[in-house]
């Protein structure tokens, strides 16, 4: 038998999705405004940010509402309490993605010290860390989450290959290009960041599929 | 106070209300018993204080442990168990006598006394469930002409003023006011220092407020019993979520 308030739930999922997708979006578009150069795209990241905060307000109250009103239990109060958590990081991912856009924009008029490569790549993980880790809280799919903690060692494999050659090819080798270098630093260790918040979102949906806290023990996964 | 309930099954006359119930309760302990009406919550209750022989028709088989002596037996000395184990009910009960022959009437079924013991019985009760400073000029009032929650309050000092070591509480809220019931829960937390509490309640936020440990009946089968921490956020058996998230039925 259906309940409203499992009506209520499925509304606060489809807000979590929305959050999700702001959240990819930002993450794609302030990389995408550096490898074309494109200033506007990178503003538009960080004027879209007020949506997001917006968002993550509404989302909180909603949280808060249910459980005052309703005074969930057991796998309701999990996925409730997932919510809220999950809301912070995807905000949290948002605020990455304008730290970036803004690294962007200090980059935008200045040459390339090389093709990006890694930098898109690491960009990637990072989106597909995030959409699988939203994915997994909408499914209430486990097993999906803990894939995305395993795919968290390939974007520190990468973020230090990113790093060791900024820091011996441009930073130390050339120092005319040092500046350009650690904006690129910066934003790779923004990245790397991203994917430490998928591996947050996925650990709390491990919690509210399987009642299982991993969160501090690795020796669960 | 050891309380152990091993393959209890009862019977009343071919109905079977108690199916295959196995627990062990810990001391100075709340334990909330929840599951939906007719489920044999209040049988199982009253298993410990063998207030279902009152019952025609019914029988027993396995064994409820107090301290490693089965209180199913047939030589058990009712009058005692009952003083060790108390009970309250839904709708308080006080006789139609004063305050103060409320609480001594316990303890001179079971001894002499003489009345400056007897005084000193009403106030130490009366005190342990926070009623002395309201009552203690109205001793000789008649227990009728309180209000509910002093009522109840009342009825949890006559257990105390014969020193049981369990007290069954049966839905002993449901008659009372939120706020009432909400000094009534504080009570049992008090209690909870000197008593094993086992309370049965349809009041599921209750049982989670109140409680160490909860267990979940269905169709007088003890389908889960844990830590209430537990049970109210990943019980194990999908039964109980299903009742505690109100999906039930």
């Amino acid at each position: 038998m259906e309940r409203h308030f499992d009506q209520e739930l499925k509304d606060l999922n489809k807000e979590i999705l929305q959050m999700g997708v702001f959240a990819q979006e930002a993450i794609f578009k302030s990389v995408e405004a550096l490898e074309r150069k494109d200033k506007e795209l990178a503003r538009g990241v960080i004027d879209d940010d007020v949506r997001i905060d917006r968002l993550e307000l509404i989302i909180d109250e909603r949280c808060v509402d249910l459980i005052a009103r309703y005074q969930p239990m057991a796998k309701d109060l999990r996925f409730i309490t997932t919510g809220m958590k999950i809301n912070v990081e995807l905000e949290r991912i948002a605020d990455i993605a304008v730290d970036i856009a803004q690294r962007t924009l200090e980059l935008v008029d200045k040459p390339l010290l090389k093709p990006l490569v890694d930098i898109p790549k690491l960009t990637g993980i990072a989106q597909n860390m995030v959409r699988m880790a939203i994915d997994a809280f909408v499914q209430g799919d486990g097993d999906l989450a803990r894939k995305v903690l395993l795919s968290d060692s390939e974007a520190d494999s990468l973020r230090n290959l990113i790093q060791k050659e900024l820091v011996e090819d441009y930073m130390v080798k050339e120092g005319d290009t040092a500046p350009r270098a650690v904006q690129l630093l910066l934003i790779a260790r923004f990245l790397e960041r991203i994917c430490d918040h998928a591996t947050n979102i996925a650990e709390d949906v491990i919690y509210m599929v399987q009642a299982e806290v991993v969160r501090h023990h690795p020796e669960k996964l | 106070m050891e309380v152990k309930v091993d393959h209890l099954d009862l019977w009343y006359t071919d109905f079977h209300a108690l199916k295959d119930v196995n627990a062990s309760f810990g001391q100075k302990r709340i334990t909330a018993i929840i599951g939906p009406s007719g489920c044999g919550k209040s049988t199982l209750l009253r298993t410990f204080n063998r207030m279902n022989d009152l019952v025609e028709g019914v029988r027993t088989s396995g064994q409820v442990l107090i301290d490693g002596t089965n209180i199913l037996a047939q030589d058990t000395d009712l009058v005692g168990l009952r003083k060790r184990v108390g009970m309250v009910f839904q709708r308080p009960n006080p006789f139609p006598l004063s305050v103060y022959e409320n609480i001594v009437f316990g303890p001179r079924v079971h001894s002499e006394m003489k009345k400056s013991a007897l005084d000193e019985i009403v106030q130490q009760s009366l005190q342990s469930v926070l009623l002395w400073d309201e009552l203690k000029d109205r001793l000789d009032e008649s227990a009728l002409g309180l209000s509910l929650e002093q009522r109840q309050r009342l009825c949890i000092a006559r257990l105390i003023a014969v020193k049981p070591d369990m007290l069954l509480m049966d839905e002993p809220c449901s008659t009372l006011d939120p706020q009432a019931t909400q000094r009534i829960e504080e009570l049992m937390r008090e209690l909870k220092n000197n008593y094993t509490i086992l309370i049965v309640t349809h009041n599921m936020q209750q049982a989670a407020r109140v409680s160490d440990d909860t267990g979940f009946m269905l169709l007088g089968e003890l389908v889960e019993f844990a830590q209430t921490q537990e049970v109210f956020t990943a019980p194990k058996d999908k039964r109980t979520e299903e009742y505690i998230t109100g999906r039930y039925g």
